[in-house]
């Protein structure tokens, strides 16, 4: 029998060529190739439009295959309420780390999600500010050893991580509020499926979404690629526990 | 379109929205709360966006997410709010998009009060924002120069994809006087070649106020100053009244400045040949007319609601050829013109050459004050 | 030529209306106008004043030290502005609220119990136009018909029904010191 090509891989169109400038091991490439499968899949891609926050991915949207924007600091949510008002049939989603979302934004995101944004977040919590090198985060956890808490997170001085998905979730705008993590490949499925549901509660209007995925940070954690993994598995998942905060009654059933 | 008694504050915000507004975005702060409650009235009516913001930091990044459409997009605010606004107006500078913010400036610094005053001159004229950027600064008197400069507003700021900045005291928001409002227009969204739309067959797009590589970063600055070049060439903006003969020029911008009319009026009715320059563009500053004015002129008088922002502008264009001299009240004080027609008759009677007028000007304020 | 005009008195007591009033008149009328209030905290419940200015040239300075007439309509604001009046100009005083009379005589002075007029008109709300009346009786700015083609242009609708009422305070408020 003479050898069928399949194709059981292809770039999705949502990504750019240009090849991305993050760490090795870091799960940021990961959540980038995910969002861009959903909206390729969704068909969605030229309809859409990014706003990159100011942290690691301040870069995004050289990675992306769409138009975008890039908000000053945790400034993100308001850049894409102002976009999403304007041209309320496009898709707008923002991409920020835990300093820019959940430290400097959190004004801007907690009245997105209160006034029902009709915008999607996905929030990429690894436990510290990975562009400036390292330093203690509003989710960093106690104990955690950072350049800014280098005996550790001490909770009487610093006080404790702030959990963006259980907050969030309690606000009525929010249709859609979930937590996923990046450290295996089943994990990385669940995240997708997500992501899916996350965009179509957008598209159907139900208001404001956040995807919050656990994620690594290899070079500033000062581990190994599979380390960090093991990192997260051990230490994130207990302080952020994985589930869904708040789910619309509207997209019960939904399926990607 | 007949003539309205209309009040500051509101005959901005119905000016803004009949020249195609299509979008407000603010947040409460006295005294420009009529702005932000005549949009919340009349842009839903008519199909519009309003958006109350969480805070004046929400507010201007949201106008920088709207302008990013092309659409026609602005904010409001006073003095505290619009500090807070500053990191986002200097990204909107450094991504290059049109956008027009109202300043119904107070009494400072701090909380200060709310009375009106012009303390934001510097803030608003010299920057305020981090990095090198010009904004256009207009600066009404009276409420029909507040209706036509805020549709001149936008119109230069999608000319020049600039910020352009209304900048008024609290005078200016809350007096009525009869004014003429532009027709209503129907909203066009215009859609430069620039605007995040989604790209739909075509390449994609991205608005950023980061260049990484200091190469190109300068060359975004080189563009930006070339453009203010144009900007100076063009649009210098300032009113003059019986300057033709005048020995002694006074030079005050807004409410400061219409004081001073009655002030030079009354001192040319004692037979003092003074004029009055009142810019009406803040930036670019009339330095050319200034200078014109100190080749024959032999005495300036400054007159401002603040403690001389402006001043150094002057001084800057006479270039010590003549005196300049200083008169301002601060704090949300606002001078009686029988206060400037006595430093017109002092400044007529002995100019003297000083390096700092505000030195004796601090001294003459102390019979001023309450001890 | 210009005439400035203060009406000051406690929030509520209708000094900002009659102040419009005056505007809305002069510019009806083709003159230039301005109308200032003193806005602030003492917007909320304490005293309240604008200055209206009518006159046949650009208006400089929309506020004045030292007013043509003032429209003093309790005792603080006659306390207040008595002195500033300019010599030969004209003070109203609304003496239902004020315990003394104006003193000096180097301005024409009048005053009438103004809240006593409104209320005998069955309105409290009646004072500011009784005033307004008294006050155009004798500073001859505007008519008191000018006053009442300005109300019928400009009031809103749904206070058209106050009309006959607020022409009848003018006239009394006029009537009372003439």
């Amino acid at each position: 029998m003479a050898a069928t090509e399949q194709l059981v891989y292809e770039r999705p169109h949502s990504l750019s060529e240009t090849p991305n400038s993050y760490c090795p091991g870091c799960t940021h490439g990961v959540a980038h190739h995910l969002i861009a499968e959903v909206l390729d899949e969704m068909n969605l891609r030229e309809r859409t439009i990014g706003v990159a926050p100011v942290g690691c991915s301040v870069f995004a949207y050289n990675y992306f295959n769409m138009d975008f924007a890039e908000a000053a600091h945790g400034r993100a949510p308001a850049m894409a309420t102002g976009l999403k008002r304007l041209q309320p049939g496009r898709i707008v989603f923002t991409y920020q780390g835990d300093g820019d979302l959940a430290s400097i934004g959190m004004g801007e995101i907690v009245h997105a999600a209160g006034r029902g944004e009709l915008i999607t977040v996905i929030f990429i919590n690894n436990a510290n500010y990975g562009m400036t090198g390292g330093q203690m985060a509003p989710t960093t956890l106690p104990g955690q050893k950072t350049t800014s808490s280098p005996y550790g997170r001490d909770v009487e001085t610093a006080g404790y991580p702030i959990r963006m998905a259980e907050l969030l979730a309690t606000l009525e705008g929010a249709a859609y509020v979930v937590r996923r993590s990046l450290h295996d490949p089943k994990n990385i499925r669940l995240a997708k499926k997500a992501l899916h549901t996350a965009f179509e509660a957008q598209v159907r209007g139900l208001g404001f979404s956040m995807v919050e995925l656990l994620s690594t940070c290899p070079t500033n954690w000062g581990l190994t690629p599979l380390e960090a993994l093991k990192w997260l598995e051990q230490n994130m998942l207990p302080a952020f526990p994985l589930g869904d905060y708040k789910v619309s009654p509207s997209l019960a059933g939904t399926r990607p | 379109m007949p003539r309205e008694l209309l009040k500051g504050n509101e005959a901005m915000a119905e000016a803004a929205i009949r020249v195609g507004l299509e979008a407000y975005f603010g947040y409460p702060i006295t005294p420009q709360t009529e702005i932000l409650e005549w949009m919340s009235r009349r842009m839903p009516e008519l199909g519009r966006v309003f958006v109350q913001a969480e805070s004046e930091l929400g507010a201007v990044n949201m106008v920088y997410g709207a302008a990013c459409t092309g659409a026609r997009v602005m904010s409001s605010s006073s003095s505290p709010g619009v500090s807070l606004m500053m990191e986002g107006l200097s990204y909107i500078a450094g991504t290059e998009l049109p956008v027009v913010l109202i300043d119904i400036m107070r009494g400072g610094p701090g909380l200060g009060n709310i009375a009106p005053s012009q303390g934001d001159y510097n803030q608003m004229v010299h920057g305020g924002g981090h990095g090198d950027y010009h904004p256009i600064v207009l600066a009404p008197a009276t409420v029909q120069e507040a209706v036509d400069l805020t549709v001149e507003a936008f119109d230069l700021a999608e000319k020049y994809r600039n910020l352009v900045f209304v900048v008024a005291d609290g005078n200016v928001g809350q007096i009525m006087e009869p004014a003429e409002l532009p027709a209503m227009r129907e909203v066009k969204r215009a859609t430069p070649e620039w605007a995040l739309t989604g790209a739909e067959g075509r390449e994609r797009r991205f608005l950023s106020s980061i260049y990484i590589d200091p190469v190109y970063e300068e060359v975004t600055n080189k563009r930006l100053q070339e453009r203010w070049l144009e900007i100076q060439q063009n649009e210098v903006r300032y009113r003059e009244y019986y300057l033709e003969d005048a020995d002694l020029v006074v030079i005050g911008f807004g409410t400061a400045g219409r004081i001073a009319l009655t002030a030079v009026r009354a001192a040319r009715a004692e037979g003092i040949r003074a004029g009055l320059l009142r810019p009406v563009a803040l930036s670019p500053y009339p330095y050319a007319a200034i200078d014109e004015l100190a080749k024959r002129a032999s005495a300036f008088l400054v007159v401002e609601m603040n403690a001389g922002q402006m001043l150094e502008d002057v001084q800057r264009a006479v270039a010590g050829r003549v005196p300049v001299d200083f008169y301002g009240r601060m704090g949300g004080m606002v001078p009686f013109p029988d206060e400037i027609l006595d430093e017109i008759r002092r400044v007529a009677r002995e100019p003297r050459a000083q390096a700092d007028p505000r030195v004796a000007w601090l001294k003459r304020l102390e019979k001023v004050l309450p001890h | 030529m210009q005439t400035e005009i203060i009406i000051a008195g406690f929030g509520g007591q209708g000094v900002l209306f009659a102040g419009e009033l005056l505007a809305y008149a002069g510019m009806d009328a083709g003159r230039v106008v301005t109308w200032i209030p003193s806005y602030g905290p003492e917007m909320r419940g304490g005293t309240a004043n604008c200055t209206v200015i009518i006159a046949d040239e650009e208006i400089g300075s929309p506020l004045v030290r030292n007013p043509q007439a003032v429209i003093a309509m309790n005792l603080p604001s006659l306390e207040k502005y008595e002195p500033l009046v300019r010599p030969g100009g004209v003070l109203a005083v609304n003496a239902s609220m004020a315990n003394r009379t104006a003193v000096r005589t180097d301005i024409t002075s009048v005053g009438l119990p103004a809240n006593e007029m409104a209320e005998s008109l069955g309105n409290r709300r009646l004072t500011n136009m009784i005033m307004l009346g008294a006050l155009l009786a004798r500073l001859p700015v505007l008519s008191l018909e000018s006053i009442e083609q300005a109300m019928a242009a400009h009031l809103p609708e749904r206070h058209r029904k106050l009309l006959p009422d607020n022409y009848k305070a003018l006239r009394q408020g006029a009537a009372a010191v003439s």
